[in-house]
């Protein structure tokens, strides 16, 4: 089963409306993301790789083209399921943390575990759901600013607190937009090794759309998204 | 896998819609808008049903259930039989029934040298029964006659819980007297004198005319022997208004007060006659060529049921004496007339069916009888109210319907503002429906606090609706509940939970609607372009 991809992506196209002009940004990607690695996708900007990045997350359909989750078939799957697998089976980071504002950290944290239960259910899991989250805080370093709303929390924090929040049903991929787009250098590398280590220690898949070829370089998997299509694809192997 | 619990059970609904009701002012303006017309509903609703139920209860007190008119102006005679024919057909749904003559009438109030007139509607009752078809003792001022009216002057003690009603009674009447002998003396005295000095012989005592008519009707010609002989006896001795009445009359008070304010601004009662005082009355007699009856009455007392028609237009005097007055006493038989029958039927019983039941025993066509119930003759006045009522409701209902429409821009402003958190609700798993029941949830949410505070306030507005007006009254030295108009001491209101549980449920129900398009809108919203650019 680890040698099957757990996501795969074949022959997708995708082009967008533009005053009734068919603006075409995938032409046919084809993509195996391999278990438990990290994969970069470079570009330049414009290149479509948040396209691509939308269409495995289920939040956009492809004009053609196929998307696999551990061999299922996911891009035409129903509502229902594409809502659960976003809630479950995957975690998503953007360059913007996208938190919600109103809710303190482990509360955004808690976020995904509240969409996916019942409220029966919730409340029956109250507890352990508010441990996982402490314990996600934790795990990126946190948990003293539990109670803290977003607009109290810097870039880094956020990002940091998006990543428990994508953490916390367990996913098997997380996809990051540009994780480390908004934050200085220091602050970038310290993302970086955080989700090395969830990949190193947990076992986490990790896609990660970047700009910066330092970053590329240190990945075990690198795409490079060029006239919507991934040009060539490169193996590292880590030592 | 497991799908996602079914929409809108999900827990993140309720804390976002919670937070945002926290955090988003803009939705407090939504709030108070419920806030306010449920409020307003409620206090309207319960002052239109106080108003309603006072005028219901007072209109029919004072009217009887049934009211049988005879058009007739001799009216019917044999009252006695019509009672047993009409017992006969209602059965023993009839509780009480009275028999009165009502005839047209001029009142005539001498004050201050000039003659005060008005119309009014005299009416002859009889004190044993008329009380028992509608409310007529508890409306009068002395408390002794309250429970039985004699229509005889009392010594005193009128009106015991009234501040600045006049001296009234037989002391008043006696005062007076004395007062206007010792006025004429003097005039006598001066007239006298001043003859004696022009050199005339000395005139007699009063005016000849005037005496007259103080004995009794101007006319002594189609009366029965009985009044003729009555009017004998009056003139066997001399009146002493000190120690005589004539028969005694009950006027409405507002036949002979008028209401109005002081430079103060204190409501006052200025009397044009008491008790005590005597008055003249004019109404047609009996016969079929009509003349006009001229008696004098002494006040024996004043009628205050808080209905201006009633308090304005009515004067009671005994039936028997009206009947004599009127000539309504057939010489042969002894036989008297009545004009009217007043019934009182058990409670509950079917008012409708009794008239018609004696409608088709007394057919107009045949008799000339009036046969109403109580609703009948007050028909345009309730019906007056119940569509006021109606109206307003459909005005105060449009005003929430507004607040609606502001719900429904400040929430297409929410989930603008929100497009970004839309589209991260749907990238961690969040459904359409989902997102939906957030903004939906929201505007329960606010329809439950907007009228769940404006339902408190508005209960509590009525429960003090007469200290806050005195407040107000006091802030802006207006009146507002102005009892020179209305005749209430304080404002009646009547809480209806029905009512209440109609306009809260109305109110949530609009504020919910009013949420559903833009709770649509994010639903519908694409997650991909509210995700895509910050
Ligand atoms: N909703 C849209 N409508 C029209 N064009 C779009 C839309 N979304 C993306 N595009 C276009 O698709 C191309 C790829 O965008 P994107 O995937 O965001 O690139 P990248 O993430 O590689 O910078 C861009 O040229 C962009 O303008
Ligand atoms: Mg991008």
């Amino acid at each position: 089963m680890n040698d099957q991809p757990v996501l795969r992506a074949t022959g997708i196209y995708k082009s967008y409306q533009k005053d009734s002009l068919e603006v075409p940004v995938l032409r046919g990607v084809d993509l195996d993301v391999p278990y438990g690695k990290i994969t970069a996708m470079v570009g330049r900007s414009g290149s479509g790789k948040s396209t691509l990045m939308h269409l495995l997350a289920t939040l956009d359909r492809p004009d053609q083209g196929e998307i696999y989750f551990r061999g299922k078939r996911i891009d035409n799957a129903s509502r229902a399921e594409r809502d659960a697998y976003r809630n479950r089976d995957i975690g998503v980071i953007f360059q913007f943390y996208h938190l919600l504002p109103e809710l303190s950290a482990v509360e955004n944290v808690l976020a995904p575990m509240m969409i996916g239960q019942s409220t029966w259910q919730y409340f029956r899991n109250r507890k352990q759901a508010r441990l996982r989250a402490e314990a996600m805080l934790d795990r990126v370093g946190l948990l003293h600013r539990g109670a803290h709303k977003p607009s109290e929390l810097s870039g880094g924090e956020m990002q940091r607190t998006a990543i428990a929040r994508s953490l916390m049903t367990q996913p098997s991929v997380l996809l990051a937009d540009e994780p480390t787009g908004n934050l200085d250098t220091e602050t970038g590398a310290d993302i970086l090794r955080l989700l090395r280590g969830l990949n190193r220690d947990d076992g986490l898949t990790v896609v990660m759309i970047t700009h910066d070829d330092s970053i590329a370089a240190g990945a075990d998997n690198l795409l490079r998204m060029k006239n919507g299509r991934i040009q060539d694809e490169r193996i590292l192997q880590v030592a | 896998m497991d799908p996602i619990p079914a929409e809108g059970t999900a827990m993140y609904r309720w804390l976002l819609c919670f937070r945002y009701l926290r955090t988003r002012y803009i939705a407090l303006a939504s709030i108070i808008s419920v806030m306010l017309g449920v409020a307003t509903l409620i206090v309207v609703n319960s002052v239109m049903a106080g108003f309603a139920a006072e005028m219901h209860d007072r209109l029919h007190g004072l009217a009887s259930d049934i009211l049988i008119e005879c058009h007739a102006s001799g009216g019917m005679p044999d009252p006695d039989g019509h009672l047993k024919e009409i017992r006969a057909i209602l059965g023993d749904k009839v509780e009480g029934a009275s028999v009165s003559v009502h005839v047209p009438a001029m009142l005539g109030i001498e004050f201050n040298g000039q003659l005060i007139t008005r119309h009014v509607n005299l009416v002859g009752i009889d004190p044993e029964t008329y009380d028992t078809v509608s409310q007529f003792g508890r409306f009068l001022l002395h408390p002794q006659n309250q429970s039985m009216v004699d229509f005889n002057l009392r010594d005193g003690g009128y009106a015991p819980d009234r501040e600045n009603f006049p001296d009234a009674g037989w002391a008043y009447r006696r005062q007076r007297a004395s007062y206007e002998k010792l006025l004429a003396e003097e005039r006598d005295r001066i007239d006298a004198a001043v003859r004696k000095a022009r050199g005339e012989q000395p005139a007699t005592a009063s005016d000849p005319s005037d005496d007259a008519a103080a004995q009794g009707p101007s006319m002594s010609y189609g009366f029965s022997p009985a009044m003729i002989e009555s009017n004998d006896a009056g003139q066997a001795k001399m009146f002493d208004a000190s120690v005589d009445q004539f028969p005694g009359i009950v006027l409405g008070i507002a036949t002979c007060s008028s209401r109005m304010r002081d430079s103060d601004g204190d409501v006052r009662d200025h009397f044009y006659c008491r008790p005590g005082d005597d008055v003249r009355m004019m109404f047609p007699n009996a016969s079929d060529n009509a003349k006009v009856v001229n008696q004098k009455f002494t006040v024996i007392d004043l009628y205050e049921s808080g209905m201006s028609e009633y308090d304005s237009t009515f004067a009671f005097v005994r039936l028997d004496q009206l009947q004599e007055f009127r000539g309504m006493i057939n010489p042969e038989s002894g036989i008297r007339s009545v004009t009217t029958v007043q019934l009182k039927l058990v409670p509950g019983a079917n008012l409708n069916e009794a008239r018609d039941d004696l409608r088709r025993r007394f057919p107009p066509d045949v008799y000339a009888f009036n046969i109403q119930t109580w609703r009948d003759m007050q028909g345009p006045l309730l019906a007056a109210v119940r569509l006021e009522t109606t109206i307003l409701n459909i005005l105060l209902f449009l005003i929430i319907a507004v607040a609606g429409f502001g719900i429904l821009a400040t929430f297409f402003m929410i989930v603008v503002e929100k497009t970004r958190d839309i589209g991260t609700l749907k990238a961690l798993g969040a459904s359409g429906g989902g997102v939906m029941s957030i903004f939906l949830s929201y505007g329960l949410l606010l329809g439950i606090v907007g009228s769940g505070v404006g339902m408190v306030g508005g209960l509590l507005f009525v429960k003090y609706i007469n200290s806050i007006a005195a407040v107000i009254e006091k802030i802006t030295g207006q009146e507002v509940f102005d009892p020179t108009v209305y005749y209430f001491n304080s404002i009646p209101t009547i809480v209806d939970p029905i009512t209440i549980a109609w306009v809260v449920a109305g109110s949530i129900l609009i504020a919910t609607t009013a949420s559903v398009l833009p709770a649509l809108r994010a639903a519908r919203m694409n997650p991909v372009r509210s995700l895509r650019f910050e």
